[in-house]
C-alpha cells in the first residue's frame, strides 16, 4: 500500500481546485450518479453539438479527493471527443481501475494517459474504487440519456 | 481495571493488519470479539450441538438449556422484570421493524402521529415510515439543539394531541448525546404515548435498568455488546408483548395448527420464529458474563475518561471540528477536518492501523441538518486506551500533512 501512490499532486490538486464543477450552460444531456454507502453525489452535464461531439462537460457534487479529482480530469478530457470516442475511453478507463497494467486508447494523447494514470493508485484501496468510477459511470448514463441514478455496487 | 489485561481477552489485538498494531476505534460500528465469546460458538458446535426447543433427545434438551440461560442473563443485564420481555431477533433492526410490524397492524389510524428525531439511525426511521405510506400517519422530528443534543423541553414541544408513539436512541451514534429516556418516558406515559427506544449504543456503555427508564420497547444490538453478529435483542413490556400479533409466522411460535385454524405460542415463542441463531445466543451468554465481570461502572469510568481526553485532543487540534458537545455524551467522536473529505481521512487512518468510519452512519438526517455529507468518526469500547487516541491524533496530523493543511 501506498499513500504517496494514491495522494499525488496532480490528486490533491484537481480535488482541491476541480475543473469545470459547474453547470454546463444550455446543456442537453445530464444525469446523476450516487454512492449510497458514502453518501457521495455528483450530476455530469454535457453539450453536445449536431455531431454529437462534446463542446462542454461539467460536474456539480460533492466527495473525497479521489471522487472529485475524477469527475474534474474527466470532465476537461472528454471535451472535443466524440460519443462514440468518449465512450472507449471510458471503457479504457474502467478496465484500468480494475485490471489492466495500463490505459489503451487511441483517443487519449501521452499527456492524457499520464493524467489519468494518476488515478491507478486506487487499484490498491478496494474501497475506493467506486470513488473513482462514480462518475464514469454517471457519463455513459448521460450519454445514454439514463433516467435513473447511477448507484455504485455497495 | 487494569486494560491490559482486558485487551489480552480480544485475539484480534495480537494480529499485524497490514502490519501495524490494531488501534481499532470503530465500536459504534460493531465491537470486537473477546476469546471467549468466540470459543463458546466453536465449543458449541463440536461438542454440544443440537437445535432448541424440537426434540426430547439430550442434546436438543442441554441446547435448549444454555439457549434459555441467555435470556435469563439478559433479563439480569437490563434488569427486566421477566424473561419472557427478552425476544431474540437477528440484530437491533430487526427488533425495531418488529415493534413497528406488529403495533402497526392495529394500533394506528390514519392521522396518528409518531415523534421520532434526527439523531436517529435509519433503522429507527425506516420502519416508521413504512407506516407512513401504510397506515397514513405522520413522523415528527425532535429537533438537535447547538450541542447536538435532544432536550426534554424539545421533546414535550414536538408532541401534538396525535402523537401515539415516541422512538428515540438512547445514545447518539454520531454526537454521542446521551437522551434523557426516563424523563422523556414520564412525560410520554401521563399522556398515554408508547415509548420505543433504540439502545444499540446504550446497551453496550450505559448502566441499564429497564424498569426504571419504564420504555415500552428496547431494541439491542449484540455485535456491538462484545457479542456475535447476526443477533439482537428486543426488551418488551409483557403487556405489549402479550397483546400484539405475532411478527413472522411459521415453525415454534405456533401452539395448534389445523386446516382452519392456528393459534399461537406463549411468549417468548410467540415472536421466535424459524430456527434461531442458536449459536450466537448461546455465545452471547458469555459476552454478558464478560461485561458483567468488567463491571459496567468501570466500564462507563473508563470509556468517559477516553471520551474526555480524545474531546481534548481533537479541540486542541486545529482543523478538526468535533460534531456536536453533548454535557452527557457517550464514546463517539464525531468530526470533520477542514479540506479533507472523511473517506479520505479513512483511507488515510487505516494506513496506520486506525480503524475509523467515515460516511454518514446511517444517520442521513442529522448529517443533512448539519449541512455536511459525511462526517469521520473515531468511537471507543473497553479495550481502547489513551495511546489509541494519541496515535489516532497523531494520523489525523499525516493526513493534514500529506493535504498541506496546517
Ligand atoms: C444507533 C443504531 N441503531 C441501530 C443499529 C442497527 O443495529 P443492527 O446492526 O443490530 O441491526 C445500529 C448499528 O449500526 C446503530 O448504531
Amino acid at each position: 500500500m501506498n499513500l504517496k501512490e494514491l495522494y499525488q499532486e496532480i490528486i490533491l490538486e484537481h480535488g482541491k481546485n476541480p475543473r469545470n464543477l459547474r453547470k454546463t450552460e444550455g446543456f442537453n444531456k445530464d444525469a446523476k450518479g450516487n454512492n449510497p454507502l458514502c453518501g457521495d453525489n455528483v450530476h455530469v452535464y454535457l453539450k453536445l453539438n449536431g455531431q454529437r461531439i462534446v463542446e462542454d462537460a461539467s460536474f456539480e457534487g460533492s466527495g473525497c479527493a479521489i471522487s472529485m479529482a475524477s469527475a474534474s480530469i474527466m470532465t476537461d478530457l472528454i471535451k472535443g471527443k466524440n460519443e462514440h470516442e468518449a465512450k472507449e475511453i471510458v471503457e479504457d478507463f474502467l478496465g484500468m481501475i480494475k485490471e489492466n497494467p495500463d490505459l489503451k486508447s487511441e483517443n487519449l494523447n501521452e499527456d492524457e494517459k499520464t493524467k489519468l494514470m494518476c488515478l491507478s493508485g486506487v487499484k490498491q484501496y478496494p474501497m475506493r474504487v467506486k470513488c473513482a468510477t462514480l462518475s464514469w459511470h454517471t457519463l455513459v448514463s448521460a450519454f445514454d440519456e439514463k433516467q435513473e441514478e447511477v448507484k455504485t455496487e455497495n | 481495571m487494569n486494560i491490559n489485561h482486558i485487551k489480552k481477552e480480544f485475539p484480534i489485538f495480537d494480529e499485524k493488519i497490514q502490519n501495524n498494531d490494531l488501534v481499532y476505534l470503530d465500536s459504534a460500528n460493531s465491537s470486537q470479539k473477546p476469546k471467549v465469546v468466540v470459543d463458546r460458538i466453536n465449543e458449541f458446535y463440536t461438542k454440544q450441538f443440537s437445535n432448541v426447543g424440537r426434540s426430547v433427545h439430550y442434546l436438543a434438551v442441554a441446547a435448549t438449556n444454555l439457549y434459555e440461560n441467555t435470556r435469563t442473563s439478559v433479563q439480569r443485564y437490563i434488569n427486566a422484570k421477566d424473561q419472557n420481555e427478552i425476544v431474540f431477533t437477528k440484530g437491533a433492526t430487526e427488533a425495531l421493524n418488529l415493534v413497528a410490524n406488529t403495533l402497526g397492524q392495529n394500533f394506528f389510524r390514519e392521522g396518528d402521529e409518531i415523534l421520532i428525531t434526527e439523531l436517529e439511525h435509519h433503522s429507527n426511521y425506516v420502519p416508521w415510515h413504512f407506516l407512513r405510506k401504510s397506515k397514513n400517519i405522520k413522523i415528527n422530528f425532535a429537533e438537535i439543539n447547538e450541542a447536538g443534543e435532544i432536550t426534554l423541553e424539545e421533546i414535550e414541544k414536538k408532541i401534538t394531541p396525535n402523537t401515539k408513539l415516541i422512538a428515540i436512541t438512547h445514545l447518539s451514534n454520531v454526537t454521542g448525546a446521551i437522551l434523557p429516556v426516563k424523563e422523556i418516558t414520564d412525560l410520554a406515559h401521563s399522556k398515554g404515548i408508547i415509548v420505543v427506544v433504540d439502545g444499540c449504543q446504550g446497551a453496550p456503555h450505559l448502566k441499564l435498568d429497564v424498569q426504571d427508564l419504564d420504555c415500552d420497547f428496547y431494541a439491542i444490538s449484540c455485535h456491538k455488546m462484545y457479542g456475535p453478529t447476526g443477533l439482537g435483542v428486543l426488551y418488551g413490556k409483557k403487556k405489549w408483548l402479550e397483546e400484539l400479533p405475532p411478527y413472522q409466522g411459521g415453525g415454534g411460535m405456533i401452539n395448534e395448527v389445523n386446516k382452519d385454524s392456528i393459534s399461537y405460542g406463549d411468549l417468548p415463542n410467540k415472536y421466535e420464529a424459524g430456527t434461531m441463531a442458536t449459536a450466537q445466543v448461546i455465545a452471547f451468554d458469555y459476552s454478558i458474563k464478560f461485561l458483567e465481570s468488567i463491571g459496567i461502572d468501570n466500564i462507563m469510568k473508563h470509556e468517559a475518561e477516553l471520551v474526555e481526553y480524545g474531546q481534548e485532543l481533537l479541540k486542541k487540534n486545529n482543523s478538526v471540528k468535533l460534531i456536536g458537545n453533548p454535557r452527557n455524551k457517550g464514546g463517539v467522536l464525531s468530526f470533520t477536518l477542514e479540506g479533507v473529505h472523511p473517506h479520505d481521512i479513512a483511507t488515510i487512518l487505516d494506513e496506520d492501523g486506525v480503524a475509523i468510519r467515515a460516511g454518514h452512519h446511517c444517520c442521513q438526517i442529522l448529517h443533512d441538518k448539519l449541512n455536511i455529507p459525511a462526517s469521520a468518526r473515531a468511537s471507543v469500547g473497553i479495550y481502547n486506551t489513551k495511546d489509541d487516541l494519541d496515535q489516532l491524533n497523531e494520523s489525523i496530523n499525516n493526513c493534514k500533512k500529506i493535504f498541506n493543511i496546517e
